[in-house]
């Protein structure tokens, strides 16, 4: 294909992206954009199942038969998203062992966010009060994005993460009406996870090296700056409402913006988390890992077994 | 409590599911594929939403304040008397198959006889209960055939897993004295009664799975009088962690 052929592809695919047409697997894209939508929605699957272990870590220990049904219900949700990420990014054919790899070898990102501890039951309030909340305002504009088979599957997660927000607040609001303990409980986990919370939505805008070219592709519609915005003038008031405190002393209300103003981001701490050297990185690599290669030996044995039963199929059919 | 044997025959059902459940749940993100973790996320779920069933008809029968939860979470390890069978430990994935195999088949027979029980609450709670379990059979089968007739390692694993289960098969089919009360109220199930179709259906998917079938005739039993394997006790704590460290509260 010549230059200006290309270029002419190039010209009518930015045409039908503003047009908002919506981009399909075996539809024409420029290998940037294939290459970028790999990396953005495998590192999203990367986060759901990376996102299952701090949860899973109370699975065993919820305190009544409610909520520990309803936590397997959400980890198991998780699990379905990256399971339906992995397959849209399958369609831009790079295979789920070649993303797993990438994942394993530090190559690629997951959400930073879960490299926190989860230390007592209100963390499983906070993680979905917080964490899905986050989640949300990143992912329901992704509902409208480019590409056909990620804006499909967003449609399911945002409904899906839109229950597991209503259940980590529910939590909370069981905790901040209980008795002292549990309300100590609480706040003592909106303080450990507010500030990375707000980390979660992406550093400054300008610091932030993808965000013009996505914003193009509908992979992102808002900066990170406004999410982040939106994200705590949503929640500020939901943390008043059953009683807790956000841990932020220059918090206050601007009557100007109609906004809250709020106080400094650690991004030392963010960068460092990112890099590798947040509280909980090596054991989430290591648990990801160990459950792979472990594994292995199952995975190879249902490749036989198939291979065999086919074998015999075809033998019978002569 | 004027419907004892009642309330403890329900027990027996649901420990089995409580503790399964419990089991399966710990492995929630650490499955050796994304499809088997759902999978057994989902059993777990089943299993828990069956306990819950089963806890909250206890709980009525009791007639006094106490919940699903104090039922679940807040008795002393002698009075759980659910199988050992489903409190052994998920050793490697072959052991956590070969036991949710060797519980489905029997679960399967059983909540296909409790269907027929005179109590309605029961009754429904089986019927209800037996699509989850058919599924839970299906997978459970399928991974026996799988690793039974996969590579040499897996065969070696899944066998390795099927000897050392075996010896808690039998436990299945003991009654107790609440079973061989409600037997006779045409409320409860002879187990008794399902111990041959059961050896018939998990010899033919070992013989399928090119499995060997154990010779072994030594069994152990106890888990249904509450003595049960060292196992149980750290299960427990999990289970009852929050409880205890935090009595009386509401979550």
């Amino acid at each position: 294909m010549s230059e200006e052929q290309i270029k002419n592809l190039e010209t009518q695919f930015e045409a039908r992206i503003a047009r908002d047409e919506k981009i399909e697997p075996k539809d024409w894209m420029p290998e940037k954009y294939r290459k970028t939508h790999i990396r953005q929605m495998s590192q999203h699957a990367h986060s759901e199942i990376v996102g299952m272990l701090p949860e899973g870590n109370w699975i065993t220990r919820a305190p009544s038969l409610r909520r520990k049904v309803a936590l397997l219900a959400k980890v198991q949700d998780e699990a379905g998203h990256g399971l339906y990420l992995y397959s849209a990014c399958e369609t831009l054919g790079v295979s789920r062992e070649e993303l797993y790899e990438q994942l394993h070898s530090g190559k690629a990102k997951y959400s930073s966010i879960f490299n926190y501890p989860t230390v007592t039951w209100a963390d499983m309030g906070a993680v979905g009060w917080l964490v899905d909340g986050a989640a949300i305002i990143n992912q329901v504009p992704l509902c409208n994005t480019s590409y056909g088979p990620y804006a499909r599957a967003m449609v399911r997660v945002c409904k899906e993460e839109s229950f597991h927000q209503r259940q980590g607040y529910e939590i909370m609001i069981k905790l901040a009406n209980g008795t002292p303990e549990q309300k100590e409980l609480a706040q003592d986990a909106l303080n450990r996870w507010w500030w990375p919370s707000l980390m979660m939505l992406g550093p400054t805008d300008a610091e932030s090296i993808h965000t013009e070219q996505s914003m193009k592709w509908k992979l992102k519609r808002k900066s990170n700056d406004d999410l982040r915005q939106q994200f705590i003038d949503q929640t500020v008031p939901q943390a008043e409402l059953i009683g807790l405190t956000i841990p932020d002393a220059d918090l206050k209300w601007n009557e100007e913006r109609q906004s809250y103003d709020f106080g400094e981001i650690n991004w030392d701490e963010f960068w460092q988390v990112v890099k590798g050297h947040g509280p909980m990185n090596k054991e989430r690599m290591k648990a990801r890992v160990g459950a792979w290669e472990e594994g292995e030996w199952v995975r190879d044995a249902a490749m036989a077994y198939a291979e065999k039963k086919q074998e015999r199929k075809q033998k019978q059919a002569i | 409590m004027k419907n004892e044997n009642l309330y403890k025959y329900i027990l027996g059902i649901a420990d089995n599911s409580l503790i399964l459940g419990q089991r399966l749940g710990e492995l929630t993100g650490h499955g050796p594929s994304l499809e088997t973790d759902i999978a057994c996320t989902n059993m777990s779920l089943d299993l828990f939403g069956q306990v819950r069933s089963y806890y909250q008809y206890a709980a009525k029968i009791a007639g006094d304040n106490r919940t699903e939860d104090d039922i679940a979470m807040l008795r002393k390890e002698r009075e759980y008397v659910n199988v050992l069978l489903v409190e052994q430990p998920n050793t490697n994935f072959a052991y956590t198959m070969a036991r949710q195999f060797l519980f489905d088949v029997y679960h399967l027979l059983f909540l296909q006889e409790l269907q027929k029980s005179k109590d309605l609450t029961l009754s429904a709670i089986a019927n209800k209960s037996i699509k989850e379990v058919s599924y839970h059979l299906r997978f459970s089968s399928d991974w026996i055939k799988r690793l039974g007739d996969g590579t040499e390692v897996s065969h070696q694993k899944m066998q390795d897993a099927i000897d050392g289960l075996w010896t808690y098969t039998d436990e299945l089919f003991h009654q107790t004295e609440a079973d061989i009360a409600m037997v006779s109220e045409v409320i409860g199930v002879d187990v008794t009664k399902l111990k041959e179709a059961y050896y018939n259906k998990v010899n033919a998917v070992l013989e399928e799975s090119t499995l060997q079938i154990p010779e072994s005739k030594w069994f152990q039993k106890g888990g249904k009088k509450g003595i049960h394997t060292e196992h149980l006790g750290y299960l427990l704590s999990d289970l009852q962690y929050m409880q205890r460290a935090y009595p009386n509260m509401e979550w």
